[in-house]
């Protein structure tokens, strides 16, 4: 049955080289565990995106009950959290998640890092996933707020008074962030729309690249 | 015969590994999904019948009056006012919702000049009789919703509205 479906797509449309292309390549035996024992440490990258995967997911689940308004923020969270089938795990995946995430980033960096991955000619790649850490912090900074809790107010008063120190354009860039003089109504849409809508589509635009350059130049070589 | 029950390396490494990502895609999905739809597995809140008028109140003619009971919006409960036909068939207590069955608008009592012993709802002029029973050869297709009662202490209490068929 299924392979019928699949048939009658695959004879109109030629999905099959699309997802070889895609899923059908050669991984070389530094990398391969089975090998070397030590080529976990290859794993970081993936592990990296699937833990993305999951916080893009659960985060879709829980905008299904989240609302960016401060008379009503906390409320949702905690109406889903406590009153909705499982939504103490599905925002654990997104809490734990995020830290998850930040772990991974960093493993990865250093692989990258200590097997030289960095060097020529893979610079822009490394680039690129050094903008996709900021991005990732950025996320994790943005979705602080958005339970509007004690915790979450302090935590963004402390990164707005870091902001704010930085010469000439600190008081700028705090204001732009918050929305205006002070944390309130302004800061949770703001932070809430950037954590939703600006830095994912940044993530996936700039894990496309990144992908997309790695199958180009492959796996660096062994040490 | 025997051949054929024989599993290769390949097919068994196919199973285990599909079966093992199927199972944790699973145990990820699964709970985001029940989150997701809970809303729709949520039982219906159970209504009470709501206080609304005292008896003495009603007239043959049919008069709106308001019915005040608490919403729950989920993290969120909505102080909600419904209006509500009512007026007295000898001693029986008839209460009319005032949504058009038509598409759902609002209906009054005698509001079309050409009508005034009529229910008339303005979006498409579909006309009910007193008892509800819609008008032929007017939009809607069934007569309004009556809500369940109940009289206690010389009060009306209503239920939910409920179709009158
Ligand atoms: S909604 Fe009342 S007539 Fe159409």
């Amino acid at each position: 049955m299924l392979q019928r479906i699949y048939d009658w797509i695959d004879d109109r449309i030629d999905v099959t080289p699309l997802w070889r292309d895609v899923a059908d390549h050669e991984v070389p035996e530094h990398v391969n565990p089975g090998y070397h024992f030590s080529a976990f440490v290859y794993c970081f990258g993936g592990l990296t995106f699937f833990t993305v995967v999951i916080q893009i997911l659960s985060g879709m689940f829980l905008t299904m009950y989240y609302v960016p308004d401060i008379v009503n923020a906390h409320a949702s969270v905690e109406y889903l959290q406590t009153d909705v089938a499982f939504g103490m795990i599905v925002r654990g995946m997104h809490h734990w998640g995020a830290s998850v995430v930040i772990v991974m980033v960093f493993l990865h960096t250093l692989r990258v890092f200590f097997t030289g991955s960095y060097k020529k000619p893979r610079e822009i790649n490394w680039v690129v996933g050094v903008l996709l850490f900021f991005i990732i912090l950025g996320l994790g900074f943005t979705g602080y707020l958005l339970p509007w809790d004690m915790k979450a107010y302090f935590a963004t008063q402390v990164g707005l008074e870091i902001a704010e120190s930085v010469p000439v354009v600190g008081d700028l860039a705090s204001n732009l962030l918050a929305g205006g003089e002070f944390i309130g109504a302004q800061t949770l849409t703001r932070f809430f729309a950037i954590h939703v809508f600006f830095l994912p589509g940044a993530l996936l635009g700039l894990i496309a690249i990144h992908f997309i350059m790695i199958r180009r130049q492959g796996i660096s070589g062994p040490l | 015969m025997e051949k054929n029950h024989n599993v290769s390396r390949r097919q068994f490494l196919t199973y285990a590994l599909l079966g093992t990502g199927g199972f944790m895609a699973a145990g990820l999905i699964m709970p985001m999904v029940r989150f997701g739809v809970d809303p729709i597995l949520q039982a219906d809140a159970e209504d009470d019948m709501i206080d609304v008028v005292g008896v003495d109140e009603l007239t043959d003619v049919p008069q709106a009056f308001d019915m005040e009971y608490e919403q729950d919006h989920g993290w969120h409960v909505e102080q909600v006012t419904e209006t509500v036909w009512m007026f007295l068939e000898g001693d029986e207590v008839v209460a009319l919702s005032p949504t058009c069955t038509h598409l759902g608008c609002t209906v009054s009592w005698g509001t079309d000049a050409d009508n005034p012993e009529q229910f008339f709802c303005p979006c498409h002029f579909g006309r009910f009789e007193r008892d509800g029973t819609n008008v032929p050869g007017t939009p809607p297709t069934e007569p309004l919703h009556r809500y369940d009662h109940e009289v206690r202490d010389g009060r009306v209490l209503l239920g939910s509205p409920s179709p009158q068929l």
